[in-house]
C-alpha cells in the first residue's frame, strides 16, 4: 500500500467500475432506494475499501456487481463494468461463468456459509471443476490441498477432508477463501471478512489478504464497518452512507484529513488503544430510505449542516484532483479545516472501595465425564476455569480480556453461580456463595447482574419493556406497584430510551435500544456488581460508542462494580480502571489499565495488543503474530500454558514449570519466566521479518 | 465417535424395547376375567379351571410368569391362542406381513409423491404451482383417514367407477399388479394426512435451506441452479424430512386398525381387534408387541441413516 498508490495505478487497467448505480427494493408500502448514484472503481492489483455503519447498504453494492440481488431488488440505472464486459447485459450462462471464477465473493459469517455436509475438500474442488481444465483426478486434488495451504490452513490434506463444523471460526473464514481463490479470479469481494473473529485471528487474515494480494495482483473489494481494518490493508476507501457515497480517496488522505463530517464521525466513534480520546457516538440514527429527503442525506445527524445542506442537491467535489480524493459535502473545506472535536479521555475519579467479591484458586470444569466414560479410559474434562485467583472491589470496573475459548465467559457466569464450582471458593462480602441460604442467594442475585452479548436474546420477546424492568423491581424490592412505574421510566431516562418505547415489545427495538434496555434491567434493583458479557460486540459501531459511554455513566452515578468482559482491548481501555489477561482459563497479566497497555507486558498480552488495527494508515507497528489456535483446553500444555505460541520463549524452563503470577510493583502481576527487561524491549529488531 | 453412538443409540433401543415389554406384560396380566375362564366358558367347574391355569402356567408367581414372559418375547415365542389353539406367532406373522407389505406401499407413495412435490413447492416457491401443492396439503390435512377411506370405498369401487375391489388381500405370488390392485386403496386412505404432512415438511425445510447462507455461496461460485438443488439443497433440506418419515410409520400403525377394518384387509389390525373382542391375551400382548418392536427398530434405523446423511451427528453424542 502507502506512497507508490497513486503513480501505479496511472498505468492500471480499471477491473471494475460502478457507475451512478441506483439500486431499488420493492417492500410492502412501496419502494426503498437502497443506492443511489454510487460509483466505485477497483483497479487491478489494488486493495479498495467500503466502509459505513450497517443499513448503509455495502452488501447490497457486493451483491448488485455479481448480479445477486434479493428477488424484489433491481438495478434501476447505471452501469457495471467488469473487464469491460457490461454485468446487467450478462446472461445466466455468462453469469455463471463470471462468479466463482473471475469474481469470487467470500461472504460474511463463514459458519454458515459453508455447505455443513460437504467436507472442504469437496466444496473447493467443486469450483475448480465448474471452472478449470483438470486434467486428471490427482490435478484436481492437488490444486485443492495448494490453494488451501496458500491460505495457510496447516495439514491441507488433512483439512480438506474435514466438515465446516470441524474447524474453528478462524479456520472456516480461510476455507471460505480458498474457495474464492480457487480459481484466480481477477477480483475478490471480500464482505465482513473478519467480522466475529477475534483481534489475533484478524490480524493473521489481514496479513494473509496482504500476502496475497502480493501473489495474485487481484484487484480486491473489502467491505467492513471496521475503520481499523481498512486503515490496515486498503489503498483506497469508499464511505458509504444511507446508499450515497460521502467520501472516497486513498486511505492515507482519506484518515489523516478526512473531508466529510460523516468520515470524521465515523473515525471518532472508533475506539483506539493508547490513543487518550474518548469515543464519541454519532447523534441519531441511519434513516429509513422510503422516503428520500432533499439535500444531504447525512444533514440530519451533521453538525456542519445548514440550511442549503438541506435543500440544495449536493455533487461529489475535488477536494485533492490528484490523488482522487473526493467528498459529497458543500462545508467541505470548513470541515477540512475545523474537524469536529474528540474529548480527551477523562481520567476515571472513581476510587476503589473494599473488595466485595473475592475468588480463590477457582476451578470450573465441563464435561468431567460420567462413570462408565472414567472407567473406560483417561477421559480428560475440559479445564475452562483453571486456579484463577482476584478481586473486584467496590465501584471499580474490571477488564476480563483473551482469545475465544479462554474461558472468560464461563469464568464470568460461574462466579454469579449461574454454574457450580468445580473447586475453590468465591466470596461475596465476606461470605462463600456456596453457603448461601435460599433468601442470601435471592439478595445475591439482585445484586449481582449479567449483561449478555446477545439483547434479543436475553430479553423476553413476549414481555413489553415495562414488564422487562418492572420485573426484577418486583422480585428483588418491595416496591409498591406505582412506584415501580415510576422507577421503570426513571431508569429508561437513565439510558437515554424515550417513554415511548415503554410499551414496545424487543422485537420493535434497535440492536441498540435492546442492549439499552438490558442494561437497564440489569439496573433496576441496585445492583452492587454487574457483569457484562462482550456488551458491545454485536453492536455497530456509532451505536457501540454511545453503550460504552452510558456503561461509563452509570458505573460512576451508581458505584457499581463492573466486570467487562470482551475479545477487544480497545473497549476495555474505553471503561476499566483494572485489566486481567486470560489465556487457556489462566490469568497471566494483571494490573491497571495504564500498566497493561504500557511494558513490561506478557508476551501473550503483547501479541493482543500488536494485532489490534490502529486508524493510522501511516503507524508501522511491530507484528507479533501468534501460530495456531488456542490448544485444546482438555489437554493444556505442560510448564506455562501459553509456551506453545509464545513468541518469546525461553526453552525447558516453559514447558515444565508453570510461572506464578508475580507481582512487578504497583499491583502489576505477570506470570511469566522472562525478565522485566525482556517483557519491556521492543521486539522490532526480532519479528518485524516475521 | 461414531462407534460410541451407535453404542449408545442401540442401548436406547433395547432399553424401550425392553420398558414396552415390561408394561404389555404388566398390563394383560392385569385384564379383568382370567384366562382359564375364556377357554372354558363361565359355566366350567373350578377343577378344570385350576387344570387350565395349571397348563397355561398362570398358578405361578408373577415373576416367574413375567421371566417366562420375556424369554418368549426373545424366542418369538408367545404360547398359543387361548381361542383356536394356534401358535400365537404362526397368527400373527403372516398378518404383520400383510400390514407391513401395506405400510410399505403407503410410505412409498409419501416417498414418491410427497417429497418432489415439497421440492417443487420450495423451488418454485410463491408461484401458482406453489400454491397449488400448499393448499392442496391443506385440504389432505383435514380429511381423517376413516373419512378417505369411506370416500374412496364409496366412489372408486362401485359403479359406475367400478376400479377397485371393495376389500381383501391378493398375495404378491399371485401378480403384481392383483396384489397392487388390493392395496392400493388402502394405502392411499391410510396416507392422506401422512402425505400431506411429509409434503409440507419437506417444502418448509427446503425453503429454509435454499435461503441458507452456504446456498448464496454455492450459486456465487456459479453452481448452476439444477445442482445447486439436488447437491447442496437436497441433502441438508431432506434431513428433517427422514425422521418424519420414521416417526409417522408409527403413526400409519395406529390407522391401520379402522383401515383394514373398513377393507376388510387381513392383516395384524384385524386380528388385534378380534383378539381384544375375544379376550385372546396372548394374540393381544403379540398383536401389541410385535409391531412395536418393528417400530423402534425403524426409528434405529432411520437415527443410523441421520448420522450417515449429516456428519455433524457422529460427534453428537456429548
Amino acid at each position: 500500500m502507502s506512497m507508490e498508490t497513486s503513480t501505479r495505478r496511472s498505468d492500471q487497467e480499471t477491473l471494475l467500475s460502478v457507475d451512478s448505480l441506483d439500486v431499488k427494493f420493492e417492500v410492502a408500502d412501496g419502494n426503498i432506494h437502497a443506492l443511489r448514484d454510487v460509483s466505485l472503481a477497483v483497479e487491478k492489483g489494488e486493495t479498495v475499501g467500503l466502509a459505513g455503519e450497517s443499513g448503509s447498504g455495502k452488501s447490497t453494492l457486493a451483491l448488485a456487481i455479481v448480479q445477486y440481488l434479493d428477488a424484489n431488488g433491481w438495478v434501476d440505472d447505471g452501469s457495471i463494468t467488469f473487464e469491460g464486459e457490461d454485468l446487467l447485459s450478462a446472461s445466466k450462462r455468462e453469469l455463471r461463468s463470471i462468479r466463482g471464477n473471475r469474481i469470487a465473493h467470500v461472504a460474511q459469517n463463514p459458519s454458515s456459509s459453508l455447505n455443513p455436509s460437504m467436507t472442504i475438500g469437496a466444496q473447493i474442488r467443486e469450483t475448480i471443476d465448474l471452472h478449470q481444465d483438470i486434467e486428471s483426478d490427482e490435478e484436481g486434488t492437488r490444486r485443492v490441498h495448494d490453494v488451501l495451504e496458500q491460505v495457510n490452513l496447516p495439514n491441507p490434506a488433512g483439512i480438506a477432508d474435514r466438515y465446516p463444523h470441524e474447524l474453528s471460526g478462524g479456520q472456516q473464514q480461510r476455507a471460505l477463501l480458498a474457495i474464492g481463490l480457487s480459481c484466480n479470479p481477477d477480483l475478490l469481494i471480500l464482505d465482513e471478512p473478519t467480522t466475529g473473529l477475534d483481534v489475533t485471528t484478524q490480524a493473521k487474515f489481514l496479513d494473509l489478504v496482504e500476502d496475497l494480494k502480493a501473489e495474485y495482483d487481484a484487484g480486491i473489494l473489502l467491505i467492513t464497518h471496521n475503520l481499523g481494518v481498512i486503515s490496515e490493508i486498503a489503498d483506497r476507501v469508499n464511505i458509504l452512507y444511507a446508499g450515497e457515497m460521502l467520501e472516497k480517496g486513498p486511505v492515507e488522505e482519506v484518515f489523516t484529513s478526512p473531508a466529510n463530517p460523516y468520515t470524521q464521525a465515523l473515525l471518532a466513534t472508533t475506539p483506539e488503544i493508547a490513543k487518550d480520546k474518548e469515543v464519541k457516538p454519532i447523534p441519531g440514527r441511519i434513516p429509513e430510505l422510503d422516503a428520500i429527503p432533499n439535500g444531504c442525506i447525512f444533514a440530519d445527524r451533521c453538525e456542519f449542516a445548514t440550511e442549503e445542506c438541506r435543500t440544495d442537491d449536493i455533487e461529489m467535489a475535488s477536494v485533492d484532483g490528484e490523488r482522487d480524493h473526493e467528498s459529497r459535502c458543500l462545508h467541505w473545506r470548513d470541515v477540512v479545516d475545523n474537524p469536529i472535536d474528540v474529548p480527551a479521555k477523562q481520567a476515571s475519579d472513581r476510587t476503589p472501595g473494599e473488595p466485595i467479591l473475592s475468588i480463590n484458586h477457582l476451578q470450573k470444569y465441563y464435561d468431567e465425564g460420567g462413570f462408565i466414560k472414567n472407567l473406560i479410559g483417561d477421559h480428560d474434562p475440559v479445564k475452562a476455569v483453571n486456579d484463577v485467583s482476584f478481586d473486584i472491589h467496590e465501584g471499580e470496573a474490571v477488564g476480563l480480556v483473551g482469545e475465544s475459548g479462554c474461558g472468560k465467559s464461563t469464568l464470568g457466569r460461574t462466579l454469579l453461580k449461574l454454574h457450580t464450582v468445580t473447586s475453590g471458593s468465591i466470596e461475596y462480602d465476606g461470605t462463600d456463595i456456596d453457603s448461601l441460604s435460599k433468601q442470601e442467594l435471592n439478595e445475591f442475585r439482585s445484586s449481582c447482574q449479567i449483561i449478555f452479548q446477545d439483547p434479543e436474546a436475553s430479553l423476553n420477546p413476549n414481555r413489553t419493556v415495562r414488564q422487562i424492568l418492572e420485573r426484577p423491581l418486583k422480585l428483588f424490592t418491595d416496591r409498591a406497584a406505582d412506584e415501580r412505574r415510576t422507577r421503570a421510566e426513571e431508569l429508561l431516562n437513565q439510558v437515554n430510551l424515550g417513554s415511548d418505547v415503554v410499551d414496545k415489545k424487543p422485537h420493535e427495538l434497535s440492536g441498540g435500544q435492546q442492549q439499552r434496555v438490558a442494561i437497564a434491567r440489569a439496573f433496576a434493583a441496585d445492583p452492587s456488581l454487574i457483569v457484562l458479557d462482550e456488551p458491545v460486540s454485536s453492536l455497530d459501531v456509532s451505536v457501540q460508542a454511545s453503550i460504552l459511554n452510558l456503561l461509563e455513566d452509570l458505573c460512576e452515578e451508581y458505584g457499581t462494580s463492573y466486570l467487562l468482559i470482551s475479545h477487544d482491548l480497545s473497549v476495555i481501555e474505553a471503561i476499566c480502571d483494572r485489566v486481567a489477561v486470560m489465556y487457556l482459563g489462566e490469568i497471566i497479566e494483571t494490573g491497571s489499565t495504564d500498566q497493561i497497555f504500557d511494558p513490561p507486558y506478557h508476551p501473550y498480552t503483547r501479541a493482543l495488543l500488536s494485532s489490534i488495527p490502529t486508524l493510522d494508515p501511516y503507524e508501522e507497528k511491530s507484528r507479533i503474530r501468534l501460530d495456531g489456535d488456542v490448544p485444546d483446553a482438555r489437554n493444556p500444555p505442560s510448564g506455562c500454558s501459553f509456551n506453545t505460541r509464545c513468541p518469546q520463549k525461553i526453552g525447558e524452563v516453559c514447558e515444565t514449570d508453570d510461572p506464578d503470577l508475580e507481582d512487578g510493583g504497583g499491583g502489576h502481576c505477570i506470570g511469566c519466566h522472562l525478565s522485566e527487561e525482556e517483557m519491556s524491549e521492543s521486539l522490532d529488531a526480532t519479528f518485524d521479518q516475521g | 465417535m461414531n462407534y460410541l453412538y451407535l453404542v449408545k443409540r442401540t442401548a436406547i433401543a433395547l432399553l424401550s424395547i425392553f420398558i414396552v415389554v415390561s408394561v404389555v406384560f404388566g398390563v394383560t396380566t392385569l385384564l379383568p376375567g382370567s384366562a382359564a375362564n375364556i377357554v372354558l366358558g363361565t359355566e366350567a367347574t373350578d377343577a378344570a379351571i385350576e387344570q387350565v391355569n395349571e397348563d397355561l402356567g398362570l398358578d405361578r408367581p408373577l415373576p416367574v410368569q413375567y421371566v417366562d414372559f420375556v424369554g418368549g418375547v426373545v424366542t418369538g415365542d408367545f404360547g398359543n391362542s387361548l381361542i383356536s389353539g394356534q401358535p400365537v406367532m404362526e397368527m400373527v406373522w403372516p398378518r404383520l406381513l400383510r400390514t407391513l407389505q401395506l405400510a410399505a406401499v403407503a410410505m412409498l407413495i409419501s416417498v414418491v409423491a410427497a417429497i418432489p412435490l415439497g421440492i417443487v413447492a420450495a423451488a418454485k416457491r410463491d408461484t401458482m404451482v406453489d400454491h397449488l401443492v400448499t393448499s392442496g396439503s391443506y385440504v389432505g390435512l383435514s380429511i381423517p383417514s376413516f373419512v378417505s377411506a369411506t370416500l374412496l370405498l364409496l366412489f372408486l369401487t362401485t359403479p359406475p367407477l367400478d376400479l377397485f375391489p371393495k376389500g381383501g388381500f391378493v398375495p404378491l405370488s399371485d401378480g403384481v399388479v392383483p396384489w397392487l390392485h388390493h392395496l392400493l386403496l388402502p394405502a392411499i386412505a391410510m396416507n392422506t394426512i401422512i402425505l400431506a404432512y411429509v409434503l409440507r415438511q419437506t417444502r418448509s425445510s427446503m425453503v429454509e435451506t435454499l435461503e441458507s447462507d452456504y446456498i448464496r455461496t454455492a450459486r456465487l461460485k456459479g453452481v448452476a441452479e439444477r445442482n445447486v438443488l439436488f447437491k447442496h439443497g437436497l441433502r441438508n433440506g431432506l434431513l428433517p424430512t427422514v425422521t418424519v418419515l420414521a416417526l409417522n410409520f408409527g403413526w400409519m400403525m395406529g390407522s391401520v386398525v379402522i383401515i383394514e377394518q373398513i377393507f376388510a384387509f387381513p392383516g395384524i389390525g384385524e386380528l388385534i381387534v378380534q383378539a381384544i373382542d375375544n379376550r385372546d391375551l396372548p394374540v393381544i400382548q403379540a398383536g401389541i408387541l410385535v409391531p412395536t418392536i418393528a417400530f423402534i427398530m425403524a426409528n434405529f434405523a432411520a437415527d443410523i441413516v441421520y448420522t450417515l446423511l449429516d456428519p455433524r451427528i457422529s460427534l453428537g453424542d456429548e
